[in-house]
């Protein structure tokens, strides 16, 4: 770390208690900002020196009883690509950002339109043909400005896929069509990393979690060549906004068990379902 | 005096909900029937049920319920 943003960040440190009373040193938003201007240091490594002094940034604070200083350290040093900026997506990004997940690489060629509205977070009245991905970067800059968002405006296929993910920990798969999340696995699986998939019709969703290796999603939608439909029960219930979020969540609180090497128990194959019309939450095996 | 047939506890998922029948929870059955001839008595297509559960674990058609298990059908599902 250079020395004038170690004095810096020592100069500014609040001392802070942890809820156990236990000493919790952290530095303020607003002296990370000042700190960052004044050594012209990106914000992210501004937070990251503040992290390895011991010190945790004021904004990951209701964070840290989970996520402590070394695990802090990997999600801001973490990449991330999320396939999809729509349901799933809008919500994806909203969490790892403010998880400080530090790198996020927003990929979809889509467009806003009015019947969205109903349940992607990032859509707006003010948006109506505005690019999914450019609104996107926008949100995760408004939330976190540690986070170094690279847009693509463009869908994911074939041709460009392992190209997208490169350099990525983890792809969090919050695409609407079946055919595209295989696109994605293929190139995980090339890449060596995990994947997270979700998808949902009406009030039903599920939520899985697929290693390089594993047989993944033949394991939910069955083998790729026996897809009849791009589209399953949801071109006839939709997407409802209570469903997305929830699975969106699901998905993250996976994402940040890889990013933050959690060996617990996780969603590796099998399959969390919900169904909100009888409340039904439960974890089923794949294999 | 007639013994009372072996029931499952059916649960059908999404589009398959509007078929579920009044008595899913104790769906009558014989025992040894392959989950593949239930599908058949509930009149949804073979080819449009992409997960079946038993007791939480995914199978094949071609398990057998005996009477007690929990058997979750789902049509595909692909939505964000």
């Amino acid at each position: 770390m250079p020395r004038h943003l170690a004095e810096a960040i020592t100069a500014r440190i609040d001392p802070g208690v942890a809820p156990d009373g236990a000493p919790r040193p952290t530095l303020s938003l607003a002296h990370v900002h000042r700190i960052a201007r004044e050594t012209g240091t990106h914000v992210r490594q501004v937070e990251l020196a503040a992290l390895h002094a011991g010190v945790t940034p004021e904004r990951y604070l209701r964070n840290r009883q989970t996520y402590d200083i070394p695990d802090q350290i990997r999600l801001l040093e973490a990449r991330a690509a999320v396939v999809g900026l729509g349901g799933l997506g809008g919500t994806v990004i909203e969490i790892l950002a403010r998880a400080g997940v530090g790198a996020l690489v927003l990929i979809d060629g889509d467009r806003f339109e009015a019947h969205n509205l109903n349940r992607q977070l990032l859509c707006t009245e003010a948006y109506m043909g505005t690019s999914k991905a450019t609104i996107a970067a926008q949100r995760v800059a408004a939330i976190n400005d540690a986070v170094q968002a690279t847009t693509h405006t463009t869908f994911l296929t074939e041709e460009n896929a392992r190209d997208l993910i490169a350099e990525c920990q983890v792809v969090v798969d919050c695409l609407d069509t079946i055919e595209t999340r295989f696109i994605v696995e293929q190139a995980a699986r090339e890449a060596g990393i995990p994947m997270i998939s979700a998808a949902v019709a009406g009030l039903t969703g599920h939520v899985t979690t697929i290693f390089p290796g594993d047989r993944g999603l033949e394991m939910v939608h069955g083998p790729r060549h026996h897809l009849k439909s791009a589209k399953g029960a949801e071109a006839v219930l939709g997407n409802l906004p209570q469903t997305v979020v929830m699975a969106a969540a699901m998905e993250c609180s996976e994402a940040l068990k890889v990013l933050t090497c959690r060996t617990g128990p996780s969603l590796r194959n099998k399959l969390w379902i919900m169904d909100l019309t009888d409340n039904t939450f439960e974890v089923l095996s794949l294999v | 005096m007639t013994e009372t047939p072996p029931t499952i506890d059916l649960r059908l998922f999404a589009t398959f909900a509007s078929r579920s029948p009044a008595n899913a929870s104790r769906y009558p059955i014989a025992s040894g029937m392959t989950v593949a001839q239930v599908i058949d008595t509930l009149e949804i297509p073979a080819a449009e049920v992409k997960l079946i559960f038993i007791n939480g674990v995914r199978v094949q058609p071609d398990a057998q319920v005996h009477g007690g298990e929990r058997v979750g059908l789902f049509p595909p599902v692909g939505g964000g």
